[in-house]
């Protein structure tokens, strides 16, 4: 028994020299909704750890004093069934811990589920995150530009992301700002996050899609919100306009740097049209699609117009 | 020359190129070897078209361990490419091959044979039965099992292996992401092997319900007979689930259906909530009968009676039911929105409950007993601290808005190895280890066998521990590498050391075998390790019908009670026992089914038909045999019996 708790000591060391360097991640958090979770997870464990030093020093004891080498050779154990008492309590205990913890849970899940707290005066930042294999490309609506594999994010505002996928399933994830969300192709989710702190973020798609997975990766940065502004004026005053063409090039599967567009794909791709869940089924969507189909010709004309000028 | 290039690998790689080779020559020199020492006859009286359930076990057993080391070698290829950041060892490609086989290896054709191993062991002799209800359709569960995991296994040589993760998401398992073949073995594998499982579940469910020793009554029944209980009534509830999930999925990838697809309507959660309908409770038939074994194993070894006989059971029960409740945990990310999460978030959080009572009561079983450490109860105490971690870091996975950062990370996969490692495939060791000698007439050796138990734990500290770190570090599951400044490249360096330990324990388990096979004694008692229950009060080696008189069960401890207060196990005389004949037919049937899966998974539309028609006529050709079985008679029974309390 000796031998396993110098094992447990030595990787616990190792454990906290190699990480007591630098906070992880998800116990960094620089937002409200990583705050959140981040103190849900702290919280659980400081709990998990009584429970586990309860079970490992009943363990300890049973097997220091009830060992056959300490005992006659004689020893008959007895016959216990069980002790109503007992096993109340084995019972009571752990519903007691369940039903704090259940209460927690549903808390944050309201609180991460909706804009965060302390930002509902201001109007949230939407914006579309979408990805594709192996990119994500950001549309900011009310500022008319798209990014591709960096966001450019405002502090002390909330922000609203609408994820969708044109491809596998991803999951949108930037740690220190508040857990992750799948993308899918056929409904668009939201995600509920602001940033408390200007700096840069590590963001990710966390769910396998492919081959690309690994790199599937986005530079997170978040800026005081006049320095946004400006950041989008300039965006608009020099990156070129998001063509339907060069949107399809940018959806062929492999990886790409960053790029910046003025424009969204929005409008002559649209999102999934419903939300929550909604699904179109059958001949509703090819309907939509021949009516998109139409809208794209207009607008690959007006594009080839803009070309020849 | 067309025609075979769909048989061809996408992918090659020298490893893939070796393995075609070594598997080419093992195939070549067991063929030899069966003809050399003539062993072909034996091979199929004894083995093929054998419906004892014991000899089922053991090709069980047999199978079980082969894919512990398809998957461990699997295991330890893909922690070699995670040890240093941006290694080239694996590309992309054969990283996702890799981890998807290591899953469904692992979880379908290691942990589920290896438990109907002991199932099919232990189960008719624990209740005192001659075989199991259906012993034919027993072999046929087991041949179709062996050909699903064969099926899986070639796939990596003919064709590709799956990618898409053992967990198969669409859309990306679909024909638009997924291009070779791999995801068709997957589907049609996992199908064969699943219709032989859930033939399992109703076979040994009339089993335990119908054939227990007279005086047996449900709350008399050992620990591990009711686990086995209850996981099967599960599989006959779970199951269903997947056989229709894989036959949508294999209809969307071969004829063209949109179920889950990403357009004409496709949803494709609707894959991930049907194949977690069936998973979740996949892992509680997998977990139950492991608990089952520890209970039997710390029972014995701490010379007690289990405490909390019933609150176990009803423990056991709770657990079935809540298994079926708590799917949409696997994916909280969805989108469901709070209301559904707290839902869920609660079911989930309730099942640690009657965990939790399981481990008091095992803790309560070596209260005033007296604790022998044997092999197999080493694995019990290392189960309860480990497994422990397991459950609690699972009630943290619980918590659904902390679960937005836990999910698709290294945190995850620490906490599902940390549960199925110590609670499964330690249970599996610990019970391999404990009917050994029931099995094959010799102990395995304590010494070595205490060694791996050791080296399995520390290596699974040290490979399993880092990962909930690095978890809450932003490293997510499933990427082939990483970058240097991540700083993830220490920590699994660690993982992969860690690894490495658990590789040399699972290479000491064979040497164990090896050596004892040679060295160990074979006059053991049919009793070895002074135990309670019935499966020990019938000789070593086990004679074909079990008990030559049917056993009287009084109590949880038939056994227990007849060496400490005088019960009287056999009252009757012997008389003579009517006995289940060979069949070839499982067997054969079995092989059809193979081909059948392998002109499915290549849209062989001609052969598929003529093997459809096979399976058809050979199930019909059962129906209309007329086989009654055998009689041994008393002379016979007399002369065994004789013979074996003689070589005692």
């Amino acid at each position: 028994m000796k031998i396993k708790w110098v094992f447990l000591s030595i990787i616990l060391t190792i454990a906290t020299v190699l990480t007591g360097c630098e906070p992880l991640l998800v116990l960094d958090p620089k937002g409200p909704q990583a705050q959140i979770q981040a103190d849900d997870i702290m919280l659980s464990i400081w709990i998990m750890l009584f429970i586990v030093i309860v079970v490992f020093a009943m363990l300890a004891f049973m097997l220091i004093k009830y060992r056959a080498s300490k005992q006659d050779k004689d020893y008959e154990p007895p016959h216990i069934e069980g002790s109503f008492i007992v096993e109340a309590l084995c019972i009571g205990i752990p519903v007691i811990i369940v039903v704090f913890l259940s209460i927690m849970s549903v808390k944050s899940n309201y609180e991460v589920e909706a804009t965060p707290k302390g930002y509902e005066d201001k109007e949230p930042l939407v914006v579309y995150a979408s990805s594709s294999d192996w990119k994500w490309h950001f549309s900011y609506p009310e500022e008319n530009i798209e990014t591709v594999n960096y966001l450019y994010i405002p502090t002390d505002r909330a922000l609203e992301f609408k994820l969708y996928s044109y491809g596998p399933i991803t999951s949108f994830w930037i740690p220190q700002l508040g857990g992750q969300k799948y993308a899918m192709s056929d409904m668009v989710t939201t995600l509920h996050l602001a940033a408390d702190v200007p700096g840069e973020y590590m963001g990710r798609n966390a769910n396998f899609s492919g081959k690309g997975t690994a790199e599937n990766v986005f530079d997170v940065k978040a800026m005081p919100p006049a320095e946004f502004e400006e950041w989008v004026d300039e965006v608009k005053a020099t990156a070129k306009p998001l063509t339907e063409d060069k949107f399809e090039e940018l959806l062929e599967p492999g990886h790409l740097g960053r790029s910046t567009y003025t424009g969204t794909h929005l409008e002559f791709s649209p999102p999934p049209s419903s939300e929550n869940g909604g699904h179109d089924h059958g001949s509703n969507k090819s309907q939509a699609e021949d009516e998109e189909h139409a809208d794209h010709d207009k607008s690959s004309e007006k594009h080839s117009e803009h070309d020849n000028h | 020359m067309e025609f075979f290039d769909r048989f061809a690998v996408p992918h090659p790689s020298p490893a893939i190129y070796a393995s075609m080779v070594a598997i080419s020559l093992t195939a070549l020199a067991v063929i030899a070897g069966l003809t050399h020492f003539k062993k072909w006859g034996y091979l199929w009286r004894e083995w093929l078209t054998t419906v004892d359930h014991k000899r089922i076990g053991i090709m069980y057993l047999i199978s079980a361990l082969l894919m512990l080391f398809r998957g461990g070698v699997d295991a330890i290829m893909l922690r070699a490419q995670l040890a240093t950041p941006d290694a080239k060892l694996l590309d992309a490609q054969h990283y996702n091959e890799i981890f998807t086989t290591h899953g469904v290896v692992m979880i379908l054709f290691m942990a589920m044979p290896f438990i109907m191993a002991l199932m099919n062991f232990v189960v008719p002799l624990q209740i005192g039965a001659r075989d199991v209800a259906f012993p034919r359709l027993n072999a046929l569960s087991f041949w179709l099992f062996f050909m699903g995991a064969m099926l899986f296994n070639i796939s990596f040589v003919v064709g590709g292996s799956p990618d898409a993760g053992w967990t198969s998401y669409f859309p990306l398992a679909g024909n638009d992401f997924s291009t070779s073949v791999g995801t068709n073995y997957y589907m049609i594998a996992i199908q064969i092997a699943g219709i032989g499982t859930l033939m399992t579940g109703i076979n040994f469910m009339t089993t335990i319900l119908k054939m227990r020793a007279p005086g047996m009554t449900m709350m008399k029944m050992p620990m591990f007979t009711w686990s086995s209980l209850v996981a099967n009534l599960i599989i006959v509830f779970a199951f269903p689930v997947l056989t229709v999930a894989l036959a949508m999925g294999t209809m969307d990838r071969l004829f063209g259906t949109n179920f889950f697809t990403t357009d004409n309507g496709g949803m494709d959660m609707l894959w991930a909530n049907l194949f977690w309908v069936w998973g979740h409770p996949e892992v509680y038939i997998l977990i139950l009968p492991a608990f089952g074994i520890y209970s039997e194993i710390i029972s014995t070894f701490a010379r007690r009676n289990l405490y909390g006989y019933k609150s176990m059971v009803y423990s056991m029960v709770v657990i079935a039911a809540y298994s079926f409740l708590v799917w949409a945990h696997h994916f909280f990310t969805m989108g469901q929105g709070a209301l559904t999460n707290s839902i869920f978030s609660i079911t989930t959080m309730a099942i640690a409950v009657p965990t939790g009572v399981k481990i008091f009561n095992w803790l309560f079983t070596l209260y005033k007993g007296k604790i022998e450490f044997t092999t197999p109860m080493l694995y019990a105490i290392l189960f309860i601290p480990l497994f422990t971690l397991g459950g609690v870091t699972g009630v943290m996975l619980a918590m659904s808005a902390a679960d937005y950062q836990y999910h698709n990370t290294m945190f995850l996969v620490a906490h599902f190895h940390n549960v199925i490692i110590p609670g499964v495939v330690f249970a599996m060791l610990a019970g391999l280890t404990y009917y050994w000698p029931k099995m094959f007439g010799f102990m395995l050796n304590e010494k070595i066998g205490k060694w791996t138990a050791w080296l399995l734990s520390i290596g699974f500290i040290l490979a399993f521990m880092p990962m909930y770190i690095t978890g809450l570090d932003g490293q997510a599951r499933r990427m082939y590498t990483y970058s240097e400044s991540t700083g993830f490249g220490p920590l699994n360096m660690v993982s992969f050391i860690g690894a490495a330990i658990m590789g040399i324990g699972f290479i000491l388990i064979v040497y164990n075998i090896y050596y004892s096979t040679r060295y160990a004694s074979r006059d053991i008692s049919a009793d070895p390790w002074d135990a309670r229950t019935l499966e020990w009060a019938t000789h070593t080696p086990v004679p074909e019908y079990n008990f030559a008189a049917v056993p009287q069960a009084d109590s949880i401890e038939p056994l227990w009670d007849a060496k400490k207060k005088g019960h009287v196990l056999f009252k009757d005389k012997f008389e003579k026992i009517h006995m289940p004949n060979n069949s070839g037919m499982p067997f054969i049937i079995g092989c059809i089914f193979f081909a059948w899966g392998f002109s499915f998974v290549f849209g062989l539309w001609v052969p598929l038909i003529i093997t459809t028609i096979g399976i058809f006529v050979t199930m019909a050709l059962r129906s209309f045999e007329k086989d009654h079985g055998h009689y041994i008679s008393v002379e016979k029974i007399e002369e065994t019996e004789t013979k074996l309390r003689g070589a005692k």
